[in-house]
């Protein structure tokens, strides 16, 4: 039943290219029809299956010649990134609810990328997955492009280009595990039991996950995930920060570590204590997470803070999976979905709450328009999310750190004081934009005209409220009780440590 | 059987195309003489693709009677055989040039459609030849076949001074390279002392064990440098962005596609009987097997890095195309130069089978996304009168389906998933890191792979001008809507859905293919 969600989302996305041009409403109000379905078919998924093994869902030959199959399976990892999904989608949605030019276009590209998210989170089959996630750049650049704002093009042509070499180098890594595994196969399972010679998997590793890491925003290679968000309009940067973000992240648990799990292995001599890639990939997640704190503290443009913070909080979840214990890698699952829901959130309000009214992000100018007054729900909203990104316990972002930051003394316990920096540096720099935003104290002057004008911002409408606070209700829950994730995960990720890969 | 009669059974689709040539000479001045262009241009087009048609047909038929092949008896020899790969290259060639004759329907850049399709069909009946010839003498003839109606393509649109000028340079090159390819084929002669390849094939095989004939070398390279010509591969590339710039967009298409088919089939069979079997060092070194291996691996190379770099500084769609034509053929040239077969008995070994087949895999499926790519070329250039990419600004609004036609073509040549151009890439690499690769030839697939990452930048380029840029200022009243042929726009519609179907059921373009071969 899970396969529906893919084929749903792309049906949709094919229906809304030829729905009547004009109609913006018919269109919005497909896309959600669409979305919440998707929704629903995660969830009720997630419920009936959570804490089982594997699911296999469907498995059919493809090209039999090539030993390629169509397979479709999920096991709690996968369950959880699904949920995800269609949380991300339905909220994408509601916050793209003014979106009025080339409407039906928009939801068509936009449903054609959830659908290939859908796809790489639902895969078991490597050259099935890759075709997913290719299939989910290009609707990735036409949203950008043409929806965008601030530098537009250049932002989606540097995203499509990042993401296409990253997937050139997954491609390389796909056809030489391929080909070195005997060409019978190019299944999950069967590539990872195919004991893939330990030289190999040295240098397959970190080509796979490098390429997945692109796209997971890892440090020095992040650079697209600013420009990319700040450009893109705020359904695409939720979906972008959400989801796609984890794609890569989820690549690089699933292929890379899964089929190449003895290139973490020790190299044999060690340079200023780096002995193996594992060390590497940690250490560059530690950079990523401290850089993108600090970089955050200075931004003028109060989408780069966001976009920032998502670099900085991607590198939580790429340390988690770099410490291989149970601990760590759970937390960086269960680390994909809140930031996934929280950085939408933020996305969010940012894009659609604020810049959509005021037309501005630059913080010293928002710092003059008393939003905390004018916009008084918008002000709570980001006070609430702000809080729980910054990893205020109660909320998803609080657990899922939590146990990496465990997970990471286990493994070396420098990881965890540097990524602790970046844990205070991160609740300063959400508490000054929180300030500049919205709290500001800056006086209204005379020529503020502070009395005329302040209802001139649009009210906050429905869907923005429905959205949120499905979103805010998630990531609340799962702070309150994460057994309701974690039950799904910690079998799955077990099995995926135990198994020394799948 | 009689002789002749076996001849002409051998040769019945070349024949066929040759009759349906006369017929629609014979029509269009005949008959049709004071007629309106436009049905001049229909009915030219209609029987060129009838013939086509019955072409096709006759080649299954003498494939199903087993006549497919035509030889000398006493000894032995065969010269001309229509099946494994080079029966699925007919039959593609034959589709592929019906093709280009329904866009014909809504040319206008001649008065002398009946010509222009009269000199396609020959054009292609040579290179039906080339693609089953077994004799060295029978390749040159079908090549001068297919290069003359080629010159005379792009020469076609005479009111063109940019046309004229291709074709002069076009010819000029050409004379050459075939020049050089007899020069190749009679050294190879004078070591082996036959013209058939297989005896040839097998005079290297016997003759020579570490130890081989310089002459050998210099023939090699001097083949090359003549069929590196013919598939536009660096350095024998300088004609390719001329012609396809000055050449009318049919002739351009057939040039880019048909041209191309026949002359990759003919790489396969000059690679495999010929040059394949050299086996200059006892053990491969890395993946190298002979100097031929060298020199492709060295005109892949070149082609690849060169193709894609220069397409990045384009701003004509159609010397884009020319470039990134340049290094889909570096992309080809890998397998061509790494597929393994049993020098033994190569026909009958499985690494010939795979290889053949992923190389005319990726000809094929490029070959009909280029005819579709040139196709709406066409159609803009019409509408707009240039070539450049601003041409294609607004397209979206102008006529959406084309624009999403070019969508799917494009985002196929750069060889994005699910469309029929990353199969076919995904193919040709995994075949050519089979088992038992060396570094040379993996480093050659990682490297083309990065680069096709490249050129998703110049695809995009056109796909922006066509989807995201607004048309800034509209001095021409670009924003009306652009008229197109209800032929033209159903055959694109029809290559851009073939490109999305083989591409998501890959088997159907790679059973066809293997239906030809009789052998396995």
């Amino acid at each position: 039943m899970l396969a529906w969600t893919i084929y749903l989302s792309f049906a949709g996305a094919l229906i809304e290219a030829f729905l009547p041009k004009g109609r913006a409403g018919l269109a919005r109000g497909f896309a959600l029809v669409v979305a919440v379905a998707g929704l629903v078919i995660a969830a009720a998924g997630f419920a009936a299956n959570a804490g089982h093994p594997r699911l296999t869902i469907v498995d059919v030959p493809w090209v039999p010649t090539m030993g390629i199959r169509y397979t479709l399976a999920a096991d709690g990892i996968n369950l959880v990134l699904v949920l995800l999904t269609g949380l991300a989608a339905v909220a994408g949605v509601l916050f793209s609810w003014n979106i009025e030019l080339r409407t039906n276009e928009f939801f068509a590209f936009f449903l054609a990328l959830i659908g290939g998210v859908y796809g790489v989170f639902l895969s078991y089959d490597l050259f099935l997955l890759f075709v997913f996630y290719e299939v989910a750049i290009v609707p990735k650049y036409f949203l950008i492009a043409i929806w965008g704002s601030t530098r537009r093009e250049y932002a989606a042509m540097k995203l499509a280009l990042y993401s296409f070499v990253g997937s050139a180098m997954v491609l390389i890594g796909l056809l030489a595990a391929y080909a070195t595994a005997g060409s019978h196969s190019t299944g999950l399972v069967q590539l990872a039991q195919a004991n893939l010679p330990a030289h190999f998997q040295m240098w397959a590793f970190p080509l796979v996950f490098i390429g997945f890491g692109i796209l997971a925003g890892m440090w020095p290679l992040h650079t697209w995930a600013p420009t990319g968000h700040v450009a893109a309009p705020t359904a695409a940067s939720m979906v972008l920060a959400g989801v796609i973000m984890k794609l890569g992240a989820y690549g690089c648990l699933r292929v890379a570590m899964g089929l190449f799990p003895h290139g973490m292995d020790p190299w044999g001599f060690s340079f200023l204590g780096i002995g193996s890639w594992r060390d590497v990939f940690a250490i560059l997640a530690v950079i990523g997470i401290v850089y993108g704190a600090l970089v955050a503290l200075v931004q003028s443009d109060f989408k780069f803070v966001i976009g920032y913070s998502s670099v900085s909080h991607m590198g939580f979840v790429l340390l988690g999976l770099m410490t291989l214990n149970q601990v760590g890698v759970t937390g960086a699952v269960l680390q994909m979905f809140s930031h996934g829901i929280l950085a939408g959130l933020l996305f969010a309000i940012v894009g659609r709450v604020v810049y959509d009214r005021t037309h501005t992000r630059q913080l010293d100018e928002l710092e003059r328009m008393h939003l905390s007054r004018r916009l008084p729900l918008a002000a709570a909203a980001f006070v609430i999310t702000g809080m729980a990104s910054m990893g205020l316990p109660g909320f998803s972002g609080f657990v899922a750190e939590l146990q990496v930051l465990a997970g990471a003394w286990h493994s070396n316990p420098w990881w965890t004081a540097v990524a602790g920096v970046g844990i205070v540096v991160g609740v300063a720099y959400t508490w000054r934009a929180l300030q500049k935003a919205f709290f500001t104290d800056v006086r209204p002057t005379a020529e503020d005209h502070p009395k005329t004008g302040w209802h001139d911002l649009d009210p906050i409408t429905w869907p923005e409220v429905t959205a949120f606070t499905l979103l805010c209700a998630t990531s609340l829950a799962v702070g309150l009780y994460p057994r309701v994730l974690l039950d799904a995960i910690e079998p799955a990720v077990k099995s995926f440590l135990a198994g020394g890969g799948q | 059987m009689s002789y002749y009669a076996q001849l002409f059974f051998a040769t019945l689709p070349e024949t066929v195309l040759e009759i349906a040539a006369l017929i629609v000479l014979v029509v269009d001045l005949g008959f049709l003489r004071n007629s309106e262009l436009k049905v001049r241009a229909l009915s030219a087009s209609l029987l060129g693709v009838l013939g086509c048609a019955v072409a096709l047909w006759s080649q299954s038929w003498s494939l199903s009677k087993g006549v497919w092949s035509f030889g000398i008896a006493d000894t032995n020899s065969v010269l001309l055989a229509n099946i494994d790969s080079a029966g699925a290259a007919q039959a593609g060639i034959l589709v592929l040039t019906a093709l280009t004759l329904l866009l014909l329907i809504d040319s206008r850049f001649t008065r002398h459609v009946g010509e222009f399709v009269a000199v396609v069909l020959m054009s292609a009946a040579g290179g039906l030849l080339i693609a089953g010839a077994q004799d060295l003498l029978i390749i040159f003839l079908g090549l001068e076949l297919l290069s003359l109606g080629l010159y005379i393509l792009t020469a076609f649109a005479k009111q063109s001074g940019r046309s004229a000028e291709s074709a002069m340079k076009y010819y000029l090159f050409g004379g050459m390279s075939a020049a050089f390819l007899l020069f190749g084929f009679s050294y190879l002669y004078g070591v082996t002392g036959s013209t058939n390849l297989q005896q040839v094939m097998q005079a290297i095989h016997h003759s020579n064990g570490p130890s081989f004939d310089p002459l050998l070398l210099v023939s090699m390279v001097m083949i090359a440098a003549g069929l590196g010509f013919k598939v536009a591969a660096v350095p024998f590339h300088l004609w390719a962005p001329d012609t396809y710039e000055g050449a009318p967009a049919p002739g351009a298409a057939f040039i880019a596609s048909v041209s191309k088919v026949a002359s990759f089939a003919l790489l396969i069979s000059i690679g495999v009987a010929g040059a394949h079997s050299l086996e200059a060092w006892n053990s491969p070194h890395e993946g190298f097997s002979g100097p031929w291996t060298v020199v492709l691996t060295v005109m892949s190379l070149a082609s690849m890095l060169f193709g894609n770099l220069a397409a990045l500084a384009q701003i004509s769609v159609r010397r884009l195309l020319a470039y990134s034509a340049i290094a889909h053929a570096g992309y080809i040239l890998i397998a061509l130069a790494y597929f393994k077969i049993d020098a033994g008995a190569p026909y009958e070994s499985a690494g010939y089978y795979q290889g053949a087949t992923a190389v005319l895999y990726y000809i094929l499926s490029y070959g009909l996304t280029t005819i579709g790519a040139f196709g709406v070329v066409g159609v803009v250039e019409r509408a707009t009168g240039s070539d450049r990419m601003d041409a294609f600004l607004g397209l979206r609004k102008r006529s959406p389906l084309l624009a999403v036609v070019l969508l799917v073509l494009f985002l196929s040549l750069a060889g994005i998933p699910p469309l029929v151009g990353f199969w076919a890439k995904f193919n040709l690499f995994a075949i050519v890191l089979g088992a038992g690769a060396g570094r040379i030839p993996f480093a050659l697939v990682a490297l083309a792979v990065m680069l096709s990452a490249v050129s998703l930048y110049y695809y995009l380029q056109v796909l922006k001008r066509a989807f995201v840029m607004p048309v800034v200022d509209d001095p021409a009243g670009r924003a009306e809507k652009i008229r197109v042929h209800p032929v033209t726009i159903f055959v694109l519609i029809a290559i851009a859905a073939a490109v999305v179907v083989t591409g998501c059921f890959p088997t159907l373009l790679q059973n066809w293919i293997a239906g030809f071969y009789l052998k396995l």
